[in-house]
C-alpha cells in the first residue's frame, strides 16, 4: 500500500510541475507586455526596459521559470502588478472564504444527494425514485447562476430571509458567518447534490442486485441492515470519488457564485486579476486552484484505502 | 468462470434472441416515456435553434429605444423587450442557436481529441502513462482560466467558448474511451483477431471502436448540456460570446442589472437554457439505459 | 411429516414463465438433487423456496409449504425469520457472494445475530467455530480476513459456514461447486455431505451435473423448460431413465467409462457435416515430423517486488497430423498461457513452438512473414462463444474476416466460402445475415468453429470449447469437432479441465499442474492406468462414478 501511495504522490507531484509549466508558459504566451503594462503605455523605452529587468523578464524563459518555481516553493508568489500587494497575502485573504463556501456547499450536497440517491435505489420503481430523479434532473438542467440571481431577488430582496451579499468570517461570528454563507452554499451545492444523487442511485442499484446482497437476505438479514451495511458501504467508494472530484472542482468553480453574492473569495480574485491583466496574480491563483484539485484527489486516494479493503492489500484499484 | 458463462448460455436451437444490439437499443429507447419526452423536447429546441432566422419576429440586435421593458404578450413583442427595447423572443431564439452551436462544437472537439487519445492510451501501455498525465493535467486546470487565456489571445467569441468547453471535456472522454479499450482489448474476439494476424489498425478500427461507440455516444450526451451551461456561464462572465451577439448567458447578465424593475428579460433565457439541458439530459439518460448492456434486460436472470 | 412440499408451482418473470407446475417433496434429512440445463428453472425454483425471486419474478400459481407453512403467502417479516434459520443457502459463485468490504468472520456472525442465536459477545467466537466446522484452515486468523484474501474453495467454505450457521432443517445448495476445480469440488462436497448428515439437515442440491447428482443425492428431480419431467431414486432415474429428455441427457453426458473415440466417422455426426465439403479434398500433410512441436517452453512473469513467477515451466509435447492432443489441468495450471504461446499471442520466456518444423514463437525468426504464415495454418476456438465473436459483425463478416485479413479471394468468392463453411458446421445458410446475439450458445460456437476453419488450417487450438455449453449442446459440438477432423484431417490442441470430455475426443493427453507437465501419453494409458498421483487424484475427483457403468 505504501508503494501505491508513493506512486500516487509521485504522479501528483509530476502533474503539479506540469501544471506550473503550462501556467507559466501560458501567461508568457498572452499578448501584452507586463512591463509595459506596469510602467504605463506612455513610458519611454528605457523605463520599460528597467521594469523588465527588475521583473527578471529579460532572462531566458527556462531561467525565469526556475526562478519562479523556486520562489513559489518558498511561498513567494510575487507581487500584484496592479496594487503592489504580495500575491501570497491576497491568496491568504481569499482562499479561506472559498474553502468555507466549498465545504459548506459540499456538506449540503452530500447530505441531500446521498439521501435522495439511497431513497431512489431502495424504492426503485415507486414514487420516491421518481421524485428524487425528477428533482435531480431539474437541478442538473437549470443554470445555477440564474437560480442564484432569482434567489437573491426573492429570498433576500423581497422576503429578506437572507442577506443578499457580503461575507462575515465564521471564525469571528460563527452564527452570522454561517448565515451569510447559507444561500450561496445552497445554490452552489444544488448541482453537486444532483450529480451525487445520480451516482449514488446508480451504484446502490447495482450493489443491491449483487449476489452477495441476495446471500445476505438468505441469512435472514432485515432490509435496513442490507441497505446500510451492504448497499451503502459498498457504494461509498463511488460517493467518495464523486465528492473528491467535485470538491476539487469547487475551489475553481465557485467563481460565479462568488460573483453573484459578491463574496471576497479566490474566484472573485481570479476574475478581477484576469480583467486587469494582473498576471502574477492570475499565475498564482491558477497554481493554487490546480494544486488544491490535485491534493484533494490525492486525499481521496488515501481515503479509498480506508474504505475498500481490496485496495488496502493489493495496492491496486480495480 | 466456466459455469458463470454456462448459466447465461441458451440451449442449442433455442429461439433467436432479440435483434441486433442497436436495433434493440432503439426499441428500448422508444418504449421509455422519459426518453420520448426528452426526444420531443430536443426536437423542438433544435428546430427553434436551426429555424431561428425564420421564426424570430425581428433581428435579435435591433433596438427600439421607444419601447424598453415591454411586458410579455405585448403586440409585436411576444415575450416583451429588454432595457434597450430588443425583442426577447428573437434574442432567445438566436441565443438558443448559439448555445447549440457551442454545444455541438464542444462535443465534436471532445470526440475528435478524446477518442483517439483514449484508444491509444488503452491499447498501448507505454502511451498510457503519458496520456493519463495529460488528462490529469487538463482535469486539474480550471476551464474558466482556459477560456480567459483563449479570449486574451484571440479575443472572445463563440469559437473560443466552444474550444474552452471542448477541451474541458476531453479528459472525461479520454477516460471513458480508455476504459472501454482496456476492457475490449482483453475480449476474446480481439484475441481471435490477433490470432488471424489482424494489425492494430484493423483491431482498433473494426473491433474496438465500433464496440466502444455506445459509451462514446453516452458520454457525448453528457458533454452537450454541460457545454450549453458552460457557454451561459462564460458569456455571463463576459468571457464567451461578446455583445451585441445574442447569447442566453449575456441576456441573463444584462437582466441582472434591472431585475428589480422587470424580471421577464431574466426569466425567459434561463428557462430556455433549462429546457435545452433538460432535453439533452432526459434523452441522454434514456439513451444510456438503452445502450448500456448492464442496465438493459434486467430481470432476465434465472 | 414432509419438510418441504412444492405443489404445482409456477413462476414467471414478467410475462415469461420460468417454472411451470413444478412438484417436489423433501422429507427431513433427505437429499434431493434438482438436475437440469441452464434455463430449466432449477435455480428459480430454489429462489422461490427462499422467497428471494430476483427482479420481476413472481409466483403465479401453486404452493410452497415448509413444514406445512405456506411460504408463498407468508409476509416478508416471517420469511426473514425462516431464511437462514429454517432454510440455509449455499450459493453458486464464491467470488461474488461474499460482501467484499466486510471480514468473513463478521459475515458468519451476522447470521447468528440476525436470529438471536448468539449475543454480540459470543458471536465472533461462534463464527470461528463454525468456520472451523466448515473445514476452513486456521479459522481464527481467516475470520479476520476479507473475502479477496481467500481462495475460491476457502470462500465456498465460508458460505457453507453461513448456510449452516443456524443449523437449518433444509440447506439449499445452488450449484455450490461448479465454479471450483474438480479436486476442490470433491473436498468441499465431501465435507458438505458429512456436515449435513451429522446435523441431520435435508439437502436440496441444484446442479447441471448428472454425475454429481448421482453421487450426492438419494433422489433426483429432472427439470426441463420449467417443468419437472422425471422424479425418482438417483440410480434409477440416471441408470434407466424413463422420460425421453432424461434419456438424451444421460446419453449426452461425457463419461470416463465411454469407449475411446472411434476413428471412423461417429454414428451421430452432425447432419450437415456428412456432406463432402470442398476443403475435405486436402489430404493430411504427409510431413514426417509432428504437426505441432512445443519444446521446453517456459513463461515467466515478473511480480511486484522483483520476484518471478513461472506460469509455464519447461513444457514439451507434440500434436500429430490429424490427431488430437488434450491439454488437461485445473485453473492456474498454465493451460491457457501455453495455448496463447502456441498461437503466438504471447511470447515465451524460453523454448520454441514449431508448426511443421517452422518456428512460430520463441525464436527470432518467428516474426513478420513467418508468424503470418504460421497464423494462417493455425486458428483458435475459444471457450466462451459469447465473448469470442464481435457483437457488431454479422456472421458472414465474422467468418469472412480471416479471409479478408489474408486477402483470400474476392467478395463473391468469400461469400461462397462462408456458405460452404456454414454448411460444414451444420448451420442454415440464412444465419449468415444474423448477428451473434441472435444465435444460441451452440450456434455461436459453430460460427466460431467455421471462422477457425476458413483459412483451412492444419491445427485448431480449442481452449475449453465446450465448457460454457449445456450437456446436450456440448455433445453436439464434440461430435462436430470429431467429424471435421475425420473429414479434413485437422489436428486439435484441445484444452480442457474435464477428463470425461477429453476421453471422448483426444488421442493423446498431457496433464498439467502448476505450470508443469506431470504426465503425458496416449489417452487410454494415461486415463486408464495413470502413473502420476495427481492424475489419479484428478480421475478420482470426477463425479459420476454411478454413471460410468451404464449399459
Amino acid at each position: 500500500m505504501a508503494r501505491h501511495l508513493l506512486h500516487r504522490l509521485w504522479q501528483s507531484a509530476l502533474t503539479l510541475v506540469l501544471a506550473s509549466i503550462v501556467v507559466f508558459a501560458g501567461i508568457r504566451a498572452l499578448p501584452g507586455d507586463p512591463a509595459t503594462a506596469m510602467a504605463g503605455e506612455e513610458a519611454d523605452p528605457a523605463t520599460i526596459q528597467a521594469v523588465r529587468a527588475r521583473l527578471g523578464l529579460d532572462q531566458p524563459l527556462p531561467v525565469q521559470y526556475l526562478k519562479f518555481a523556486g520562489r513559489a516553493l518558498t511561498g513567494d508568489l510575487g507581487v500584484s502588478t496592479r496594487t503592489g500587494t504580495p500575491v501570497g497575502e491576497l491568496i491568504r485573504a481569499t482562499l479561506p472564504v472559498t474553502v468555507q463556501l466549498a465545504v459548506y456547499a459540499m456538506a449540503v450536497a452530500v447530505l441531500a444527494g446521498t439521501t435522495a440517491g439511497v431513497l431512489a435505489a431502495v424504492f426503485r420503481g415507486r414514487w420516491p425514485e421518481w421524485a428524487a430523479n425528477a428533482l435531480s434532473l431539474t437541478a442538473l438542467s437549470v443554470p445555477t447562476f440564474w437560480l442564484g440571481i432569482l434567489a437573491v431577488l426573492y429570498l433576500s430582496v423581497h422576503l429578506g430571509w437572507f442577506p443578499a451579499s457580503g461575507y462575515v468570517s465564521p471564525f469571528d461570528h460563527p452564527v452570522r458567518g454561517l448565515y451569510y454563507l447559507t444561500l450561496p452554499a445552497l445554490i452552489l451545492g444544488l448541482t453537486h447534490s444532483a450529480v451525487l444523487q445520480r451516482q449514488t442511485r446508480a451504484s446502490m442499484t447495482g450493489t443491491l442486485s449483487a449476489d452477495f446482497v441476495r446471500t445476505a437476505r438468505a441469512k435472514g438479514l432485515g432490509g435496513t441492515a442490507v441497505v446500510f451495511r451492504y448497499g451503502l458501504r459498498n457504494s461509498l467508494i463511488v460517493v467518495v470519488t464523486v465528492v473528491g472530484l467535485q470538491l476539487g472542482g469547487l475551489i475553481g468553480g465557485a467563481v460565479v457564485t462568488e460573483r453573484i453574492f459578491t463574496l471576497p473569495g479566490i474566484g472573485k480574485l481570479t476574475l478581477d486579476s484576469v480583467f486587469t491583466r494582473d498576471y502574477p496574480v492570475v499565475q498564482a491563483v491558477v497554481l493554487v486552484i490546480t494544486a488544491s484539485y490535485i491534493v484533494i484527489n490525492l486525499l481521496v486516494d488515501v481515503l479509498y484505502t480506508v474504505i475498500d479493503p481490496r485496495i488496502r492489500v493489493s495496492g491496486r484499484s480495480r | 468462470m466456466t459455469t458463470a458463462a454456462a448459466a447465461t448460455a441458451a440451449p442449442d436451437g433455442a429461439l433467436p434472441g432479440p435483434g441486433r444490439t442497436h436495433g434493440r437499443a432503439l426499441r428500448t429507447l422508444v418504449r421509455n416515456p422519459m426518453g420520448v419526452a426528452g426526444g420531443i423536447l430536443l426536437l423542438i429546441v433544435v428546430l427553434a435553434g436551426v429555424l431561428a432566422p425564420l421564426l424570430a419576429p425581428g433581428p435579435p440586435t435591433e433596438v427600439h429605444f421607444s419601447t424598453p421593458f415591454q411586458q410579455p404578450a405585448t403586440v409585436g413583442f411576444p415575450l416583451g423587450t429588454d432595457d434597450l427595447g430588443r425583442d426577447i423572443l428573437s434574442r432567445v431564439l438566436y441565443g438558443t442557436r448559439a448555445s447549440l452551436e457551442v454545444g455541438v462544437l464542444s462535443v465534436l472537439l471532445a470526440v475528435v481529441a478524446g477518442v483517439p487519445l483514449g484508444l491509444l492510451a488503452g491499447y498501448w501501455r507505454w502511451l498510457d502513462a503519458l496520456v493519463s498525465r495529460l488528462a490529469d493535467l487538463m482535469l486539474a486546470f480550471p476551464f474558466l482560466i482556459l477560456a480567459v487565456g483563449l479570449a486574451a489571445i484571440n479575443g472572445g467569441g463563440l469559437g473560443n467558448a466552444a474550444i474552452a468547453l471542448g477541451i474541458a471535456n476531453v479528459p472525461a472522454m479520454i477516460r471513458v474511451v480508455r476504459a472501454e479499450t482496456l476492457r475490449l482489448a482483453e475480449a476474446d474476439f480481439v484475441l481471435a483477431a490477433h490470432a488471424m494476424d489482424a494489425g492494430p489498425l484493423r483491431v482498433l478500427g473494426r473491433h474496438i471502436l465500433p464496440n466502444a461507440l455506445s459509451a462514446i455516444i453516452v458520454q457525448a450526451t453528457l458533454v452537450m448540456p454541460a457545454a450549453v451551461l458552460g457557454e451561459a456561464v462564460l458569456s455571463f462572465l463576459g468571457l464567451g460570446i461578446q455583445p451585441p451577439d445574442p447569447s442566453l448567458g449575456i441576456m441573463l447578465s444584462d437582466a441582472q442589472n434591472y431585475l428589480l424593475r422587470t424580471p421577464w428579460p431574466g426569466v425567459f433565457p434561463g428557462l430556455a437554457i433549462a429546457l435545452i439541458c433538460l432535453g439533452f439530459n432526459l434523452f441522454g439518460d434514456a439513451l444510456r439505459d438503452a445502450l448500456d448492456p448492464r442496465t438493459s434486460g434486467s430481470g432476465e436472470r434465472s | 411429516m414432509t419438510l418441504l412440499e412444492v405443489a404445482n408451482l409456477s413462476v414467471s418473470f414478467g410475462a415469461t414463465p420460468a417454472v411451470r407446475g413444478a412438484e417436489l417433496t423433501l422429507m427431513p434429512g433427505e437429499r434431493v438433487a434438482v438436475v437440469g440445463e441452464s434455463g430449466s428453472g432449477k435455480s428459480t425454483l430454489a429462489h422461490a423456496v427462499m422467497g428471494l425471486l430476483p427482479g420481476s419474478g413472481r409466483v403465479t400459481g401453486g404452493t410452497i409449504r415448509l413444514r406445512g407453512e405456506d411460504v408463498v403467502r407468508a409476509p416478508e417479516k416471517r420469511l426473514r425469520q425462516l431464511r437462514g434459520r429454517a432454510v440455509g443457502l449455499v450459493p453458486q459463485d464464491p467470488m461474488t457472494n461474499l460482501n467484499p468490504v466486510t471480514r468473513v468472520g463478521r459475515q458468519v456472525a451476522e447470521t447468528l445475530l440476525a436470529h438471536g442465536l448468539a449475543g454480540r459477545r459470543e458471536a465472533p467466537g461462534r463464527a470461528v467455530e463454525l468456520l472451523a466446522q466448515a473445514g476452513l484452515p486456521e479459522p481464527g486468523r481467516r475470520a479476520r480476513q476479507y473475502p479477496h484474501e481467500l481462495s475460491g474453495g476457502q470462500r465456498q467454505r465460508v458460505l457453507i459456514a453461513i448456510g449452516l450457521a443456524c443449523r437449518p432443517d433444509l440447506l439449499i445448495a445452488d450449484e455450490p461447486t461448479s465454479a471450483l476445480d474438480v479436486t476442490v469440488q470433491q473436498q468441499i462436497l465431501d465435507h458438505l455431505d458429512g456436515l449435513t448428515r451429522e446435523l441431520g439437515t435435508a439437502l436440496l442440491l441444484i446442479t447441471h451435473d448428472l454425475g454429481l447428482a448421482a453421487d450426492r443425492a438419494d433422489r433426483v428431480v429432472v427439470m426441463s423448460r420449467g417443468a419437472v419431467v422425471e422424479t425418482g431414486p438417483a440410480r434409477q432415474v440416471l441408470g434407466s431413465p424413463r422420460h425421453e429428455y432424461t434419456r438424451r441427457l444421460v446419453a449426452a453426458a461425457p463419461s470416463l467409462g465411454a469407449t475411446v473415440r472411434e476413428r471412423t466417422p461417429g454414428p451421430g455426426a452432425a447432419p450437415g457435416a456428412a456432406r463432402p465439403p470442398a476443403a475435405a479434398a486436402r489430404p493430411p500433410a504427409a510431413a514426417a515430423g509432428p504437426l505441432l512441436a512445443v519444446e521446453h517452453v517456459t513463461k515467466e512473469y515478473r511480480l511486484r517486488g522483483g520476484a518471478r513467477f513461472r506460469a509455464v515451466d519447461d513444457v514439451s509435447f507434440t500434436v500429430g497430423h490429424g490427431r488430437t492432443t488434450a491439454f488437461v489441468g485445473e485453473s492456474g495450471s498454465g493451460k491457457t498461457t501455453t495455448a496463447r504461446m502456441v498461437l503466438g499471442l504471447l511470447e515465451p520466456t524460453g523454448g520454441t513452438v514449431r508448426l511443421d518444423g517452422a518456428p512460430v514463437s520463441g525464436a527470432a525468426t518467428a516474426r513478420g512473414p513467418a508468424r503470418r504464415a504460421a497464423r494462417r495454418a493455425m486458428q483458435p476456438v475459444f471457450q466462451d462463444p459469447y465473448a469470442s465473436l464481435d457483437p457488431m459483425f454479422t456472421v458472414e463478416r465474422l467468418i469472412a474476416e480471416p479471409l479478408t485479413v489474408f486477402g483470400v479471394g474476392d467478395r463473391d468468392e468469400r461469400r461462397a466460402r462462408v456458405a460452404r463453411l456454414l454448411d460444414q458446421v451444420a448451420l442454415p445458410a440464412d444465419v449468415a445475415r444474423r448477428y451473434p446475439n441472435e444465435l444460441s450458445g451452440g450456434q455461436r460456437q459453430r460460427v466460431a468453429i467455421a471462422r477457425a476453419l476458413a483459412l483451412e488450417p492444419r491445427l485448431v487450438v480449442c481452449d475449453e470449447p465446450v465448457s460454457a455449453l449445456d450437456v446436450l449442446v456440448q455433445d453436439q459440438i464434440l461430435r462436430l469437432l470429431r467429424s471435421l477432423q475425420d473429414e479434413l484431417g485437422i489436428g486439435y490442441l484441445f484444452i480442457s479441465h474435464d477428463l470425461a470430455v477429453v476421453r471422448a475426443l483426444a488421442h493423446d493427453v498431457v496433464v498439467m499442474r502448476a505450470g508443469r507437465v506431470v504426465e503425458r501419453g496416449p489417452v487410454d494409458a494415461v486415463l486408464g492406468a495413470p502413473s502420476d498421483p495427481y492424475t489419479r487424484q484428478l480421475l478420482a475427483a470426477v463425479p459420476g462414478a454411478g454413471l460410468t457403468h451404464r449399459p
